[in-house]
């Protein structure tokens, strides 16, 4: 059994088709990435695996999605639950307007974590691991506005960390960044593999390459091509995934 | 001692279990009080207008429409103060309307963005914040007394034509800050003055935005009380105004009179559900026209 | 020809720019100059004294002694800094008690002496008689007459205006009243108005949401004349027979009325200031596993707070400046009220009330102008706020 086994996955908005019968295993602890041209509907799958669509009007899904072998839009999922599961970092960074230390708290407090000194090691622990903890343990109770986008950006990823999900899905968490940052966001991916499976969509095919065990190709709401990183980016099957790596459209 | 109690690694979090129902349960009890609140106040306001309807409605004639008040306001109709009503809104329409839609031109398409536009602002919304009553202090100083005008349509109208000039401003701003730049650029491009842009341009794109907005003013002024208190409104004045100096009756003013004094209340009170009626129709027509222009807008809105 | 037209309308819109300021600027001016007069008004009536006989020490009297006097709520003068003499009170109209018309002559010419004699051989004696008629070599002492004092008026605890030989100007009262209802009207408004707000904001489907928002236009529509009608039809009686008071006309009666009228401003304002708030924070949350109302209660209402703040401020401010609804329900006694359940009065109702009988140019037209200055600036400071408080909100959303 595979971490996520989706099957014949088909998503309309309205009349519009946006994802044409998708079928992908993600194995546990890979980092697989999600390439493709502007509303390719790489984005969309990936708001599938935490039912972020459901919050889209008049949309439609055929088909299932498994994570852990359970159908995760089955009749008795609570949608709570499976976010609590399935964490999730934006493409601009979007923390709240509140403190570094509530940010972080935040999602074991809804949660309904109560006890303060867990809380507390929690979020230091969360802060370590998102590589931030030496630059704001002095001030976590100032806004976490008061941070840089790369701060906030990481910020982000230890917020959605802190709940232990174990799959993490990134929606271009780079794009919004400068180099440097971006950087920083990378290796944080490399070192968070070791805990949760990781789904990143990205415009940057580098990063991809960079980053990621196993890439798809989407094109016009189609998956062209899935599989191992280095066979998509040397030896890919398809002429339109080799036009696209190539630089020839997108 | 043990380092385990100070080491960072907390580990995965426990979650309680059934935590997960239990904000569910307080999500649905939290949302079924503001259904419920809501369902409330929308029965309230059902209330209030079926209570007069039901109340009203057997009053209303055609004698009712177009007769004067007779036997010390006991009987008879209310047509002085329908007319003195609609001649108010027109006046006051006469002052507001120009000045209004120039001022909102001003702020949105002269006025360098800054400071100036910022106090002109300020200062509008200040205005409109302006109690109805002092308001009416205002017009008895400045144009009963100072200016000599005395009780009179004109000074009443003055008075609500500067009580209705924010909401007007305020509309004509907005509907003008919605037309996008590029269409000013293309005719100011074609060799346009920028007076020409806004005449033949910007303002017809802006109207029907502009009209809702000065239709709901006409719906504002229809109904206040406060400011023709002693600016204009008569207790009783059987006749139509034969000038605008003269003083004219009031639909609210006149409600409120007989509700709460005259020479008999009990048979008073008839005319009064229907005085109240008659103003609630205004109003109603007045929002429905409103919004019978605001979807016209958004139609055309939709065509591009 | 067309440059000069262009200017022209230049000029023109920009003078029509600042009309607002203009007005603003006049109604200060009119309602100051109006309503600081009073301050230049005497205590005592014009063309009046206070004659006291000559052993008598008292030499000043607030209005509002001068007021118990001579309603007999002070007795002797021992109250007033003298010695227990009871006093008597003396006004123009009394003086068919001590004296025949025979005595008075037939022009009353002799009227002036006959008092200062009745004055002098009455030490506890005050009387209250015009200055002309007074003789000046009769030896009487006069209390020494002074100009309106601005505390007494502020926070002077009477309101009584048309009270002789001192009218009251003390307008304690009616701030109290005016503040009074306005508090009761928002926290009843408040709870509706938030919910409401949220409801339509966040949970109501588009349907409902096209329902309930020109409801509550509507309820913003409806003039304050018929709210208070209803008011006095339905709600009044109702208070009555609930509480079982004497007279159903209340502050209660008139905070349920303006809690009605003040809630389209607190939804209209609150429910723009959820639906602004980020859509990335919204997701933010959900993807962390809260649940919508977590969601609600924990992010969009914190961060839409400056959005709501201004809303229950204008509320307040729409509240405070009412006229019409207030003077129809609210029963106008002009006593600083102790419950909610008891007749009292606000600003707006007593300006509404007495400019009518109060002759031009008088101290009571002035003391109504001053009321209106005192209402312009409560009104203008709730304004101040809410600018103040939504840029604030601006600035750190952005």
């Amino acid at each position: 059994m595979e971490k996520i086994e989706a099957r014949d996955v088909n998503f309309y908005y309205g009349n519009f088709h946006a994802l044409k019968g998708i079928s992908m295993d993600i194995p546990r602890n890979n980092v697989v990435a999600f390439i493709g041209p502007s509303g390719c509907g790489k984005s969309t799958f990936l708001r599938l695996f935490n039912r972020m669509n459901d919050l889209i009007p008049e949309a439609r899904l055929e088909g299932s999605i498994m994570i852990d072998g359970q159908d995760i839009y089955g009749p008795d999922v609570q949608v709570d639950e499976l976010r609590k599961n399935v964490g999730m970092v934006f493409q601009r960074p979007n923390p709240f307007p509140k403190s570094i230390f509530d940010n972080i708290a935040y999602g074991l407090r809804v949660n309904g974590i109560k006890d303060r000194e867990y809380i507390r090691h929690r979020v230091e622990e969360s802060l370590r691991g998102a590589a931030l903890w030496d630059e704001v343990k002095d001030k976590l109770n100032a806004s976490a506005y008061a941070l840089s986008g790369g701060q906030q950006q990481r910020l982000c990823i230890a917020r959605a960390m802190a709940v232990s999900p174990s799959v993490l899905l990134m929606d271009e968490p780079a794009s919004a960044l400068d180099p440097i940052s971006t950087a920083k966001v990378e290796e944080l991916i490399c070192e968070l593999r070791k805990e949760v499976t990781i789904v990143i969509v990205t415009h940057n095919m580098q990063q991809a390459s960079r980053v990621s065990d196993k890439t798809a190709f989407f094109y016009m709401g189609e998956m062209v091509e899935y599989d191992d990183t280095k066979v998509i980016f040397t030896n890919p099957r398809k002429e339109a995934t080799q036009n696209y790596i190539t630089g020839r459209f997108g | 001692m043990d380092r385990n109690s100070t080491g960072v690694k907390a580990g995965s979090p426990s979650y309680p279990s059934g935590y997960s129902r239990r904000k569910r349960r307080s999500q649905n009890a939290a949302f079924a009080v503001f259904r419920i609140l809501s369902i409330f106040i929308a029965a309230v306001l059902f209330a209030i207008l079926g209570f007069i309807i039901w109340k009203g409605a057997g009053v209303i004639s055609w004698d009712f429409l177009t007769q004067a008040p007779s036997d010390g306001m006991t009987s008879g109709g209310i047509f002085p103060a329908i007319a003195g009503t609609l001649l108010l809104m027109l006046g006051s329409a006469i002052v507001a309307f120009p000045i209004g839609i120039m001022s909102g031109v001003y702020m949105n398409e002269y006025a360098s963005k800054g400071w100036v536009v910022s106090f002109i602002r300020l200062m509008t919304n200040n205005l409109s914040g302006v109690p109805s009553i002092v308001f009416g202090l205002f017009g008895m100083a400045l144009f009963v007394k100072y200016l000599g005008f005395g009780d009179s349509i004109i000074a009443g109208s003055f008075t609500l034509g500067l009580l209705s000039l924010p909401l007007v401003i305020r509309t004509t701003e907005e509907a003008l800050k919605d037309i996008p730049a590029g269409i000013r650029e293309g005719s100011l491009a074609l060799g346009a003055t920028k007076l020409q842009t806004i005449w033949k341009v910007v303002l017809p794109m802006g109207m029907p935005r502009i009209i809702t907005g000065l239709i709901l003013s006409l719906g504002r002024v229809s109904g206040e009380t406060a400011p023709i208190l002693f600016t204009c409104a008569a207790y009783f004045f059987p006749q139509l105004p034969s000038s605008v100096f003269d003083q004219c009756m009031a639909l609210p003013y006149h409600l409120y009179v007989i509700s709460t004094s005259g020479t008999d209340l009990e048979a008073q009170q008839p005319i009064a559900y229907g005085t109240a009626l008659v103003l609630i129709v205004i109003v109603l027509a007045i929002n429905l026209l409103a919004g019978f222009f605001r979807s016209l807008f958004e139609k055309r809105l939709k065509m591009k | 020809m067309k440059r000069v037209l262009e200017h022209a309308v230049r000029w023109l819109l920009t003078a029509s720019g600042f009309v607002t300021s203009a007005v603003i600027l006049l109604i200060i001016g009119f309602l100051f100059t109006e309503g600081a007069g009073l301050f230049r008004e005497h205590v005592i009536e014009e063309g009046y004294v206070l004659a006291l006989n000559r052993d008598n020490p008292v030499k000043e009297m607030s209005a509002a002694e001068i007021k118990a006097v001579f309603d007999e709520d002070i007795v002797s003068w021992k109250d007033l800094g003298w010695k227990d003499i009871p006093v008597e009170t003396f006004r123009l109209e009394d003086i068919g008690r001590y004296f025949t018309e025979a005595e008075l002559g037939p022009q009353y010419e002799h009227a002036g002496s006959a008092i200062a004699g009745l004055v002098s051989s009455h030490p506890g004696m005050i009387a209250f008689v015009p200055e002309s008629m007074i003789p000046q070599e009769a030896g009487l002492n006069f209390i020494e007459d002074s100009t309106i004092s601005f505390s007494e008026v502020i926070a002077g605890p009477e309101w009584f205006p048309t009270a002789t030989p001192a009218p009251l100007f003390g307008m304690w009262p009616l701030l109290a009243g005016t503040l009074w209802v306005s508090l009761f009207a928002i926290l009843i408004a408040l709870p509706f108005g938030i919910s409401i707000a949220v409801y339509m904001a966040e949970v109501a489907s588009e349907k409902v949401r096209n329902f309930l928002k020109p409801v509550i236009e509507l309820l913003n529509g409806i003039p304050s004349v018929v709210y208070g009608f209803f008011g006095l039809i339905v709600i009044v009686p109702m208070l009555q027979r609930v509480f079982g008071l004497p007279v159903g006309e209340s502050g209660l009666a008139g905070s349920l009325v303006l809690a009605i009228m003040a809630l389209p401003t607190i939804v209209t304002v609150a429910e723009d200031a959820m639906r602004n708030c980020p859509r990335s924070l919204r997701e933010a949350s959900l993807a962390l596993g809260a649940t919508k109302w977590q969601t609600i209660s924990k992010v969009v209402i914190p961060s839409s707070m400056s959005g709501i703040a201004s809303g229950v401020v204008l509320g307040i401010g729409r509240a405070v400046g009412e006229t019409m609804a207030v003077l129809m329900v609210t029963g106008n006694a002009a006593v600083v009220p102790t419950t909610i359940l008891e007749p009292l009065r606000t600003i707006p109702a007593t300006i509404a009330a007495e400019l009518g009988e109060a002759p031009a140019g008088g101290a009571h037209y002035q003391s109504l102008f001053l009321l209106g200055v005192i209402l312009f600036f409560i009104t203008f400071f709730i304004n101040l706020c809410v600018e103040f408080i939504s840029s604030r909100g601006k600035v750190r959303n952005s």
